[in-house]
C-alpha cells in the first residue's frame, strides 16, 4: 500500500483537470454558442448584414461551434485569448496589466485574513460554551450574513467621511509611501477580510469541535493533559483536512468578494475588469475572465484536497 | 464530607439555552418584519415608489420622509418598503428552486444505476466549481439581464451545493438497516425514497434552503449593486444602494438605509436557521 | 510500586438531559478497596457503571454533574482538588483504560508518544527512562515485537493488541488505581482471553488496586475479588466475588446470573426432517474488481454448502470478519454472490433482488442486529407492521388493524405502544417490533442477525426465549447468525462454524459444541469464559502467547 499516496494525488490532479475542461465547455456554451453575435455587438446596430457577415468570418464566428471550441481552448495554451471587442487591445495585454493589482489585494487580503481566523476559530473551539464562544458565535454568524456592500459602505462613512482618514477610492499610481500604500489598501483590504474572517473561523471552529468531541480528546483529558495541548496537540492534526478545506473554500469566496469591492472601490484589478466587460458584453474577454477565475477556484480546492489527503495519518503512514 | 456538597467539576448543558432563545427570536423578528415587508409593504408605503416628491436629493431623515430622500428627490421609505419585494421574493424562488432541483436530483441519484449516477454528479460537480457570482456574470453577458434569467444564473449556482447535500444524506441514509429492510421486503424504489428515506433528511434539507436564501440574496443583491440586476423603473434593495452611491461621500441616508436593510435581512435569517438547527441537535442527543 | 486503599462515601452524580430536568443517576453509592484489590462494577446499560468508575477520576462527562460524597485515595480527597490537581492526578495516580482502543488513540500520533506522553506531562520520568518502561510493559503484556511496536501508528495494529499497548498507557506511571472500563468488550472472544491474560498478570505483579466495570459476569469472575451490582444508579448487592457467584443474595443479581449462565436448550430439537426449505451450493461472495476467472479481488466467503429443513434452526457462528453477515445478506439477496446458487423451497431463489418474486420476498425475512437502525425512526410501530400486510397481503382496514394488534401480543408488547415511534422504546421493545415486523409478513425462514448481541443480557435472553416460542407456535424456520456460542445452543439444532469466510465445522448442534474436531471450534469455545473463579488460569496458553 506505500504506493497508495502518489496514486490518491495523480487522481486528484487528474479529476480537477477533467472539472476545467468541463467548466471552459460549460462557459463556452452559455457565451458563443448561444444567440447575442459577437459581431453584431462589435458593429452596432446599424451595420449593414454584409459587413456583419465580413466580421463575423474574419473572428470565424462562421465555423462550426466545435471548432470554435477547439481554437478557443488552444488559445488558452498559446496565450492568444482574442480581440477585446470594446478596448481594441488583446485580452491578453488587458489581463496582464490587471492581474497583479488583483493578486496583490488578494495575498494582502489572504495574509490578513487567514492568521486572525484561524486563531479565532481556534480560541472558540477551546473557550466552547463560554462567553467568548458564544460572542464570536453571533459576530461571526452575523459577518458571513453581510453583503460586501454594506461593510464597504460602512467602512467608507466612518474612515473617509466622518473620520477623514482614508480617500473613499482606490488609486494604485500614486503609491510613494507605505502610509499611501495603507490609505489605499485599508478599506478594500477591511472590506473583504470582515466576511471572509467571519466564515473561516466558523469553519475552523467547527472542524475542531469535531475532533474534541472525539474519545480520544476524552482520553487524553483522562491522562491529565492540559486543555491547550489537548487542542493543539491532540486535535489540530487531526483537523488540518478539514481546515484546510475551510480555508480553501472561504479563499475562493474571496473571488466572488473581489468583484463588488474592486468596484465600489474602483480598484482597477481584474474582477472590475470584468465586470465592465460584461456590461458591454465583450464576451471573448469574459470568457477568459471567467476561466480565470474557475481555475483559481479549483487549484484552492485541489490544494485543500491534497492537504487533507498528505494529513491523513492513514495514507500517509502504512 | 457533607452531603450535597455541590462540586463545580461539569459545566450544565443548561447555560446556553437562554442564548439560544434570544438569538432565536431576534433572528425571527427581523426575517418576520422583512417577510411581512415583502407581502404587504407597497401597502404601507406612504408613497408611490416612483414618485418624485422632494426637491431635496440624499435628504436626510424627517417627519415627512422617514429615511430621507433619494438621488432624485424620491421618497426612501417607500422604496424600500417597494424595493423588499424584490429582493425577497426572487430569493425566496430560486432558493425554493435550488433545493428542489439540488435534492430531487441528489434523491432521484440513488436511484438511478451507477454510470447515470454518475454522469449526474460530474454535471453538478463542474457546475460547483464556477463561483455563483462568476456564473450570473457569466450568463449576463450572453443574455442580458431579466429577473427570469437571474432566477436561472441563481439556481444553476445554487442547486449543486443543494444536491451534494441532498445526495450525501440519501446515500447514507440508503446504507442503513432499514432501508435494507424494505428491500428485502421487495419495495420499489420510489416507495423506498419516498417513505422511507425522504422523511429522514427534510429538515436538513429546508435548513440547507435557508442558508441558500441567504446566500441568494446576497448574490443578487450583489448582482443589482453592480446594475446587471434588476433594472429600472423595478429595484430591488441592491439597486437602491447603486442608485444612491453617489450620495455615500455625504453619508446620506439613502445609501446606508437599504444597504442595512439587506444586512438585517440576511443576518435574521441566518440567526434563525442557526437556532432552530442547534435546538434539533440538542433535542436529538 | 502498590497499588492505594480506596474509599467511595455517598457518591451521588446527577444528570440533565437536554431540554429537561435535573435527575440523579448515581445515587449515594458506597465501597471501600484495601491496597491491591480489584472491585467489579456490574450492570446492564444505563446502571451507572462507567459514571461511578469516572467519578474516580474526578471527571464527569458533559450534563452530569457530581453533586455529593466523597472519594478518598490513600490520602487524597480526589473530589475536593482544583482544576490543576484533578489533572496532576489523572494519568499519574488514577489511570484508566476505555472501552474501545480504537477510538481512544489519537489516529496522527504514534502509539509510543502516546504511551508515554502521560509520565512526561507529569514529569514522572524522562524521555529515555519512559521509552524503556513502555517498552517493558509491551513486553509484560505479550505484544509482538516490543521494541518496535511503539513506532506504529493506531491504525496499524489489531484491535487486541491496541487494547494492550492502552493498558500499558495507563500502567507507565505506576498508578495507585486504574479504571478498567469495559476493556474487552469490543473484542472476539479468542482475543478477549489474551487480553485477559495478560491485563490480570501486569496487575497481579504490581499489586494494582483496580475498579473493573463490565456487563459480563464470566469476565468479572475471572478479574475481581469483589463484586457491586448496580441497577439504575444504586446499589443492589455489594460482596466477595465467590458469594456472589455462588450466594447471590439480591434478586436483580439472581437473574443477572441466570441470564449469563449457558441458556437451556430452549427448543426441543425435531426428531426428523422436514422437507428442505433452503438449499446453499458451493456459495462465493467477494467485493472488487473480478480476476479473469470470475473470482472478486476480496473473498469473504467461500465454498458454503448449506441444507435447511422446514422447521429447523441453523445457527452460524463466526468472529467478526468470518462472514457470517454476509452469508446472511446473500441469502436476503442484499449482495449477489461470485459464485454459487441458493434454492429456496426447491427453487431458483434469484440472486439479486431484482428476479424475486413478491411470494418469495415474503417468504425470507430478515431481521437486523440494531432495531435502532433497523427500524425508521420516522413511521409509528402500527405504520412499521402495517406496512408489510399492505404489500404482501389483501387485507381491508380494520383487518389489518387487528392483525397489527395481534401481531403486538405476539410479541408480548401492549397495543399503547402503536402510536409511538422508535425513539421512544427501550432497546428490547425495539427488536420485539423489529421481530413482529418480520412475522407480519408470515414468512418461512426468518434470517436472525446478531438479534441479541446488542441488548443487555437480561433483555437478550427474553428475547431468545421469544424465538423459540414463536418457532414452536409457528413453525418457523431460523438461520441464526451470533458470535456467542451459547445463544446459538440454547436456540438452534445445528450449528456451522465459519472461520475467514470458509466453513470449518458443521453439524448437530450438541455434537459439534460439546466435542469439536477442528481446531479453531476447539479454540472459539474454549475462549467462551465461564462463570467461574479460576477459569482463566486453567485454560492453556495459545501457541502464540507460549512462544512470546
Amino acid at each position: 500500500m506505500r504506493n497508495a499516496m502518489p496514486k490518491l494525488v495523480l487522481g486528484r490532479l487528474s479529476s480537477s483537470l477533467v472539472t476545467l475542461f468541463l467548466v471552459s465547455l460549460v462557459i463556452f456554451t452559455i457565451t458563443s454558442l448561444l444567440p447575442g453575435d459577437t459581431a453584431q455587438q462589435i458593429l452596432g446596430q446599424f451595420a449593414t448584414p454584409e459587413q456583419v457577415a465580413a466580421l463575423r468570418a474574419e473572428l470565424g464566428l462562421d465555423q462550426p461551434p466545435l471548432v470554435r471550441y477547439w481554437q478557443w481552448l488552444s488559445g488558452f495554451a498559446t496565450g492568444d485569448l482574442g480581440m477585446s471587442a470594446s478596448n481594441a487591445t488583446s485580452v491578453a495585454q488587458l489581463m496582464n496589466d490587471r492581474l497583479p493589482n488583483s493578486l496583490l489585494l488578494a495575498a494582502i487580503t489572504t495574509a490578513i485574513s487567514v492568521p486572525i481566523a484561524l486563531t479565532m476559530g481556534l480560541v472558540a473551539a477551546m473557550r466552547r460554551g463560554g462567553k467568548v464562544d458564544r460572542a464570536l458565535n453571533v459576530v461571526t454568524l452575523s459577518m458571513v450574513a453581510v453583503p460586501e456592500f454594506l461593510v464597504a459602505t460602512l467602512a467608507v462613512l466612518i474612515f473617509a467621511v466622518h473620520l477623514g482618514w482614508l480617500p473613499a477610492l482606490s488609486y494604485v499610481s500614486t503609491v510613494d509611501s507605505l502610509g499611501d500604500f495603507v490609505r489605499i489598501y485599508a478599506m478594500p483590504v477591511l472590506t473583504l477580510c470582515c466576511v471572509l474572517i467571519a466564515q473561516m473561523a466558523r469553519m475552523t471552529r467547527a472542524a475542531l469541535i469535531d475532533q474534541l468531541d472525539s474519545a480520544y480528546i476524552e482520553m487524553a483529558r483522562l491522562k491529565g493533559v492540559p486543555p491547550v495541548r489537548r487542542v493543539l496537540r491532540h486535535a489540530l492534526p487531526n483537523a488540518v483536512g478539514p481546515i484546510a478545506n475551510a480555508v480553501a473554500l472561504s479563499l475562493s469566496y474571496l473571488l466572488g468578494g473581489v468583484i463588488i469591492v474592486e468596484t465600489i472601490f474602483n480598484y482597477p484589478g481584474i474582477a472590475s475588469l470584468m465586470v465592465d466587460a460584461v456590461s458591454n458584453r465583450d464576451l471573448a474577454l469574459v470568457q477568459a475572465c471567467a476561466m480565470l477565475f474557475c481555475g483559481a477556484y479549483l487549484i484552492l480546492v485541489m490544494v485543500a484536497d491534497l492537504c487533507a489527503i498528505l494529513s491523513n495519518p492513514r495514507l500517509r503512514n502504512r | 464530607m457533607v452531603r450535597g456538597t455541590r462540586l463545580p467539576i461539569s459545566v450544565p448543558a443548561k447555560r446556553n439555552k437562554q442564548a439560544l432563545k434570544l438569538t432565536r427570536w431576534i433572528g425571527l423578528g427581523l426575517f418576520g418584519s422583512w417577510v411581512l415587508i415583502a407581502l404587504f409593504g407597497p401597502l404601507l408605503a406612504p408613497y408611490p415608489m416612483g414618485a418624485f416628491v422632494s426637491d431635496t436629493i440624499y435628504g436626510g431623515a424627517s417627519a415627512a420622509h422617514w429615511l430621507g430622500t433619494d438621488y432624485m428627490g424620491r421618497d426612501m421609505l417607500s422604496r424600500i418598503l417597494t424595493g423588499a419585494r424584490y429582493t425577497v421574493g426572487l430569493a425566496v424562488a430560486a432558493a425554493l428552486l435550488s433545493s428542489l432541483v439540488g435534492a430531487g436530483f441528489g434523491m432521484l441519484a440513488v436511484l438511478l444505476p451507477r454510470w447515470l449516477e454518475e454522469c449526474v454528479r460530474r454535471v453538478f460537480d463542474t457546475l460547483i466549481s464556477i463561483p455563483s457570482k462568476m456564473m450570473a456574470l457569466v450568463m449576463v453577458s450572453a443574455f442580458g439581464t431579466s429577473i427570469p434569467l437571474l432566477i436561472v444564473a441563481a439556481v444553476l449556482s445554487y442547486a449543486p451545493g443543494a444536491f451534494r447535500i441532498a445526495h450525501s444524506l440519501a446515500t447514507n441514509l440508503a446504507t442503513l438497516e432499514y432501508v435494507q429492510v424494505a428491500k428485502t421486503r421487495g419495495e420499489g424504489r420510489f416507495y423506498i425514497a419516498a417513505f422511507e428515506i425522504m422523511p429522514n433528511m427534510i429538515q436538513s434539507i429546508l435548513t440547507d434552503m435557508g442558508m441558500r436564501f441567504v446566500f441568494i440574496v446576497l448574490l443578487l443583491s450583489g448582482m443589482s449593486f453592480l446594475g446587471l440586476g434588476v433594472q429600472p423603473p423595478a429595484a430591488d434593495l441592491g439597486s437602491l444602494v447603486r442608485e444612491n452611491i453617489g450620495g455615500l461621500s455625504q453619508g446620506a441616508l439613502a445609501v446606508i438605509a437599504p444597504a442595512l436593510a439587506i444586512g438585517t435581512l440576511t443576518i435574521g435569517a441566518n440567526l434563525l436557521i442557526d437556532s432552530l438547527s442547534k435546538s434539533r441537535d440538542t433535542q436529538k442527543e | 510500586m502498590l497499588g492505594e486503599s480506596l474509599t467511595v462515601r455517598d457518591l451521588t452524580i446527577c444528570a440533565t438531559p437536554p431540554g429537561g430536568e435535573e435527575r440523579t443517576i448515581v445515587d449515594s453509592i458506597d465501597f471501600s478497596l484495601t491496597p491491591g484489590e480489584v472491585l467489579a462494577l456490574i450492570g446492564e446499560s444505563g446502571s451507572g457503571k462507567t459514571t461511578i468508575a469516572l467519578a474516580m477520576l474526578g471527571y464527569a462527562r458533559s450534563g452530569c454533574r457530581i453533586a455529593g460524597g466523597s472519594v478518598q485515595l490513600g490520602e487524597t480527597d480526589i473530589l475536593s482538588l482544583n482544576a490543576t490537581q484533578t489533572r496532576a492526578l489523572r494519568g499519574h495516580r488514577v489511570a484508566y483504560i476505555a472501552q474501545s482502543a480504537a477510538a481512544a488513540f489519537n489516529p496522527s500520533r504514534t502509539l509510543m508518544e502516546q504511551v508515554t506522553e502521560g509520565a512526561l506531562i507529569h514529569g514522572v520520568m524522562s524521555r529515555q527512562a519512559a521509552r524503556e518502561k513502555a517498552v517493558s510493559l509491551f513486553h509484560d503484556l505479550a505484544l509482538p515485537e516490543p521494541d518496535r511496536i511503539g513506532d506504529r501508528y493506531p491504525h496499524q495494529v489489531s484491535g487486541g493488541q491496541l487494547q494492550r499497548v492502552m493498558a500499558a498507557m495507563a500502567l507507565i506511571t505506576d498508578p495507585a488505581l486504574v479504571i478498567l472500563d469495559e476493556p474487552t468488550t469490543a473484542l472476539d472472544v479468542t482475543t478477549q482471553i489474551d487480553v485477559l491474560r495478560a491485563f490480570k498478570q501486569v496487575m497481579r505483579e504490581r499489586g494494582t488496586t483496580a475498579i473493573y466495570v463490565s456487563h459480563d459476569l464470566a469476565v468479572v469472575a475471572q478479574m475481581a475479588d469483589q463484586v457491586l451490582v448496580l441497577q439504575n444508579g444504586e446499589t443492589q448487592e455489594q460482596n466477595a466475588t465467590a458469594r456472589i457467584l455462588e450466594q447471590p443474595s439480591h434478586d436483580y443479581t439472581r437473574s443477572l446470573l441466570a441470564a449469563a449462565r449457558p441458556h437451556a436448550q430452549l427448543s426441543p430439537s425435531a426428531g426428523e426432517r422436514g422437507e428442505e426449505l433452503l438449499r446453499i451450493d458451493d456459495l462465493q461472495v467477494g467485493y472488487g474488481s473480478r480476476h479473469r476467472d470470475g473470482r472478486p479481488e476480496n473473498v469473504v466467503l467461500e465454498h458454503i454448502n448449506l441444507q435447511l429443513a422446514k422447521g429447523q434452526a441453523m445457527g452460524i457462528i463466526g468472529e467478526s470478519g468470518s462472514g457470517k453477515s454476509t452469508l446472511a445478506r446473500a441469502v436476503a439477496g442484499l449482495v449477489a454472490p461470485s459464485q454459487g446458487a441458493i434454492q429456496f423451497d426447491r427453487r431458483e431463489l434469484s440472486t439479486t433482488l431484482r428476479g424475486r418474486t413478491r411470494e418469495q420476498f415474503r417468504r425470507v425475512q430478515m431481521v437486523f442486529q440494531s432495531a435502532d437502525n433497523a427500524l425508521n425512526p420516522a413511521h409509528t410501530v402500527r405504520r412499521l407492521l402495517d406496512r408489510p400486510l399492505q404489500t404482501y397481503f389483501d387485507l381491508d382496514r380494520s383487518a389489518r388493524k387487528a392483525r397489527v394488534e395481534e401481531l403486538m401480543d405476539r410479541v408480548r408488547l401492549p397495543r399503547t405502544l402503536l402510536d409511538r415511534k422508535p425513539g421512544e422504546l427501550s432497546g428490547g421493545q425495539k427488536q420485539r417490533v423489529n421481530l413482529a415486523r418480520a412475522l407480519a409478513a408470515e414468512p418461512d425462514l426468518i434470517l436472525c442477525d446478531e438479534v441479541t448481541s446488542a441488548l443487555d443480557t437480561v433483555v437478550g435472553a427474553a428475547i431468545l426465549e421469544l424465538l423459540a416460542e414463536l418457532r414452536r407456535e409457528l413453525g418457523v424456520t431460523y438461520l441464526f447468525i451470533s458470535h456467542d456460542i451459547s445463544t446459538v445452543r440454547a436456540l438452534c439444532d445445528d450449528v456451522m462454524v465459519l472461520y475467514h469466510g470458509e466453513c470449518v465445522e458443521a453439524g448437530r448442534c450438541d455434537a459439534v459444541l460439546t466435542a469439536p474436531k477442528h481446531d479453531y471450534t476447539r479454540k472459539l469455545i474454549g475462549s467462551v469464559p465461564e462463570l467461574r473463579q479460576g477459569w482463566l488460569e486453567s485454560r492453556p496458553l495459545s501457541r502464540a502467547e507460549a512462544t512470546a
